[in-house]
């Protein structure tokens, strides 16, 4: 064995371990340098005009992002009130049925809809909501949004109860308790920080979804309520505004970039601390 | 006991969940009759958007206006997802049949496409011909220091930059506009590109709506772009002076506008006044229409509503048309508006004219 | 004896009607979880049917030869899907070599040298939360931050400093990819059996031996699984780069000139396309994006299936 070339191999594997780590740290820097400038640009920008004010007409200086912010909510709400009933039950259905025709299609077709592109979905939307109705409207965006957080809550739902030991199942069973209320009042709660952290992830997922909306709520200058209407979004004000060419939109759009991604941040990470608990593989 | 008082919460809350639904969607219906929706041209955006918050300030009514380029409000209104469309072009024929029951074109102001640049280093207006804006559109001419481009323009140095093209990515009337102009005075133009809301650019960067080609313009050395003058003058951004058809290179602006701009309208309304014969006319001018449909009753429109929508397009043409000065559009002239009213007269609500 | 049969003989009316009212609302929810499954199922289809049965004008009109057309014109209703193909691939192959030397150096740094620790789970978390952070922003971020950049890098080249093109779309598409080959490749590696390991370094191997020839070649697959995962996403994005790209229907000369994805050339004509063609070609495109992202995104999850079950 030629004691040089032993040499040879280990600082190479030293030089290349060296190599990997200084890659690995270097992909934070696009992160770090992304939050920090939201947050430079941002954060002088918003005050109370700003978070309660709608936006004046173009090329005037003043005014705020309240009716995308409203709106971002309304429509987040709407979408969750749309998805987590249907994603959690289908959840449970595939947690329950391992096996069997439904069971398998069902999860084929929960993995194809992972990965449709949003702005497919979006226009498809379109096709079902907004043409037929007439009208852009919170609604369809709202619809579009639903469809979007379905993998990530069916998906979620079904690992968390599949950790859960069937002998709590069977348990509940055995003492003649219906199989409905074993399900929702014994096994369901067992698994409510999974299946929350499942929820959150997918507010979070989709918080920050413009294409869907293009094609579906529109957006508005106005404060609106109304969910059969459009409304605007903070994800669409910062596409509008970022491509523009006035500066004080620019700005707009900073402080709104800063609240979305701090929003969406937070949501991770909360989830994150929840989803400790139960090493489930989101 | 326990199971009474958990039916009497499930109750309540069924309840109270079906009265917060009733309260939203019954607000929704009273306030669906004040808002109007429109969407199109972002030609007119700027003036569309002052004056509907001075009208919102009035009358209480919300004009939501989208500015998605004059295609898309053309397309919407013909889904009939809009209550009205607003569009730098009017509405060819395949549009005209695809949309399937007579509209009205009604004008509401006009501007001036301006050729915007930004190179460094430059602070003046650049003289530029007909034929050389075509040729650098076509890609013939690339460098900013051209001598084609340099000879008209003795007293300034122009930097060897090389020129970048910025057009609509969108269907645009902008586009419309500008392109009619172009085939007008380059017959190559007019064979190779042809006219239209969205062209085959031989060369280029697209930008979304007017305000993403000024932005991208601002944005990039050695680009130039065609946008409204308002676009231009807002964001401090430089725009050429361009020769008409008399021979005089004329600087955009609200006076040149509005000397191109006064012809006379055919009843109907659709015309072009590109490449202008007026004097002091700017040559790459155009109206804004809004269009609408002529018979109201549509699709479960209540008379309110059509009501309040030509009671806003009567008061854009009359009272608003005093928002458009300060921001650089040409109002209607008297004759203009003389076309205009006729033709808000004769929309429809069943059969019967809505405005007395 | 008598006394327990009739315990069990006689059961209260009340009870009877109690338990049958239980599996009637047993086999309701039964019955209604099964309807759910089948929603899913039938919403999937009928995303891919909608985006069929639209596709079916411009299919007729302009038929197969639509997926090479080169031109993109509609002034005179000629359509072609090659410049947006051709964009796509690029971004998305340009962005996916971009991010596989980080992808991979991540996965291989928390999967084999620093599994635990605070350390490295704030690698992970931070890897994670460049997922999570909205397309939008990266969007907005590389218009206004690194689109300069890449102008000043233009002029310096003598480039046309157009700044905005296919290649900065590929930079910020790359690192919004980075997390799923990485987070994919980390599972990956931690499979491998010490076993293995343990027999190699006993050989003598260097810790990086051990990871060319024992662990990369015991996790290609997974690897390349996680490779399409990060494919599949980049195909299908659409808000960062249609902001980045330069918006054009021409077929781009260069990496470094503007062009247009599937995906953004949706996003900007969908609104307008006026004629029924127009639109028709528009949805046929993402007909298209929704097949080929779907068939690499099965295939990723197939193998990485194979691979776990092994």
């Amino acid at each position: 064995m030629n004691p040089a070339s032993i040499k040879f191999r280990i600082v190479k594997s030293k030089l290349l371990q060296v190599i990997i780590i200084v890659f690995a740290f270097a992909i934070t820097l696009p992160l770090i340098f992304i939050i920090y400038y939201i947050f430079k640009e941002g954060v002088s920008r918003i005050n109370w005009t700003f978070l309660t004010h709608i936006p004046k007409p173009v090329g005037e200086t003043g005014g705020g992002i309240v009716n995308a912010l409203l709106g971002s909510i309304l429509i987040v709400l709407v979408a969750s009130v749309i998805a987590i009933p249907f994603g959690i039950l289908c959840g449970i259905y595939l947690s329950e049925n391992r096996s069997g025709r439904l069971s398998y299609w069902s999860r084929l077709t929960v993995d194809v809809l992972q990965g449709v592109p949003s702005i497919v979905i979006g226009i498809v939307v379109y096709f079902w909501l907004v043409k037929p109705l007439g009208t852009f409207s919170a609604l369809s965006g709202s619809v579009a949004l639903a469809i979007m957080m379905l993998p990530i809550l069916i998906r979620s739902t079904e690992e968390t109860l599949n950790l859960i030991p069937p002998t709590l199942k069977e348990a509940g069973l055995a003492l003649g308790v219906p199989y409905h209320k074993v399900i929702l009042r014994v096994i369901v709660p067992c698994g409510t920080s999974g299946i929350l952290s499942g929820a959150i992830l997918s507010v979070a997922r989709i918080a920050g979804e413009t294409a869907p909306l293009l094609f579906t709520a529109f957006g508005n200058p106005y404060l609106s309520t109304n969910i059969l209407k459009p409304m605007h979004s903070l994800p669409l004000l910062i596409y509008n505004y970022a491509t523009s060419p006035y500066d004080e939109w620019h700005e707009l759009a900073w402080g709104a970039a800063l609240i979305l991604l701090f929003t969406v941040l937070l949501l991770n990470i909360i989830t994150k601390i929840t989803t400790r608990r139960w090493n489930v593989q989101l | 006991m326990i199971q009474i008082t958990k039916n009497l919460r499930n109750h309540l809350l069924t309840f109270s969940a079906l009265g917060l639904f009733g309260a939203i969607f019954s607000q929704a219906s009273a306030q669906d009759e004040k808002t109007l929706l429109g969407a199109g041209s972002t030609f007119i955006n700027p003036l569309f958007s002052k004056m509907f918050a001075e009208y919102n300030t009035k009358t209480g009514i919300q004009v939501n206006y989208q500015s998605i380029g004059s295609g898309g409000g053309i397309l919407q209104l013909t889904n009939k997802t809009v209550d009205f469309g607003a569009s730098d072009a009017p509405l060819n024929d395949e549009q005209t049949t695809k949309i399937g029951a007579p509209v009205l074109h009604i004008p509401m102001a006009s501007g001036a496409v301006v050729l915007t640049y930004n190179l460094p280093g430059v602070t003046a207006s650049l003289k530029l011909t007909p034929d050389v804006i075509a040729d650098i559109f076509l890609g013939k001419i690339t460098k900013w220091d051209d001598k084609r481009i340099s000879s008209l323009n003795a007293g300034v140095t122009v930097p060897s930059f090389p020129i970048l093209i910025v057009h609509r990515s969108d269907g645009s009337g902008t586009t419309n506009i500008f392109t009619n102009y172009l085939a007008k005075v380059s017959p190559e133009w007019g064979t190779k590109v042809g006219s239209g809301t969205a062209v085959n650019w031989p060369t280029g960067l697209g930008g979304k709506g007017s305000e993403g080609v000024s932005g991208l313009v601002k944005q990039t050395p050695g680009a130039v772009g065609y946008v409204e003058l308002i676009y231009a003058l807002q964001n401090k951004m430089l725009f050429a002076q361009v020769k008409n058809l008399k021979g005089k290179y004329i600087v955009p602006s609200l006076a040149s506008v509005s000397a191109a701009s006064n012809i006379k309208l055919p009843d109907d309304a659709k015309v072009f006044f590109t490449n202008s014969d007026a004097a002091d006319g700017y040559p790459i001018s155009g109206f804004t229409w809004v269009i609408i449909y002529k018979e109201q009753n549509y699709g479960g429109r209540s008379a309110k509503k059509a009501q309040n929508l030509l009671q806003l397009l009567w008061w854009n043409i009359h009272d608003g048309q005093q928002y458009a000065t300060p921001l650089n559009y040409s109002p209607l002239s008297k004759g203009a508006l003389g076309v205009a009213e006729k033709i808000l007269r004769s929309a429809t609500y069943g059969g019967k004219p809505i405005l007395k | 004896m008598e006394a327990v049969q009739d315990k069990i003989e006689t059961v209260p009316a009340r009870k009877i009607k109690a338990s049958s009212r239980q599996v009637r609302m047993e086999s309701v929810f039964r019955q209604t979880l099964v309807i759910i499954a089948l929603l899913v199922v039938i919403l999937v289809f009928g995303i891919m049917l909608t985006l069929i049965v639209e596709s079916v004008p411009s299919f007729r009109a302009l038929g197969i030869k639509y997926l090479w057309g080169r031109t993109w014109d509609p002034v005179n209703n000629l359509y072609g899907a090659y410049p947006f193909l051709l964009g796509t691939l690029l971004t998305s192959f340009l962005a996916l070599i971009i991010s596989i030397p980080f992808s991979f150096a991540v996965a291989v740094y928390l999967g084999e040298y620093n599994t635990k620790g605070w350390f490295s789970t704030s690698l992970r978390n931070i890897v994670d939360l460049i997922a999570a952070v909205p397309s939008v922003i990266y969007g907005f971020w590389g218009l206004l931050v690194l689109v300069p950049i890449v102008r000043n890098f233009e002029i310096k080249m003598g480039i046309l400093p157009y700044g905005i093109g296919i290649f900065t779309a590929s930079l910020v598409l790359a690192i919004m990819i980075i997390p799923y080959a990485a987070a994919l490749g980390r599972e990956m590696i931690r499979l491998v059996p010490s076993s293995l390991k343990e027999g190699a370094y006993s050989l003598g191997a260097t810790r990086w031996e051990v990871i060319r020839s024992v662990i990369l070649p015991y996790t290609k697959s997974g690897l390349f699984a996680g490779i399409l995962l990060s494919l599949g996403r980049a195909l299908g994005e659409t808000m960062a780069v249609t902001m980045v790209i330069g918006n054009t229907s021409m077929l781009p000369h260069s990496i470094f000139a503007p062009g247009n994805t599937m995906a953004s050339v949706i996003a900007n004509e969908f609104t307008e396309a006026d004629h029924t063609v127009y639109l028709s070609a528009l949805i046929e495109l993402g007909l298209v994006l929704f097949l080929v992202t779907v068939i690499i995104n099965m295939v990723g999850k197939r193998i990485i299936k194979r691979f776990t079950n092994e």
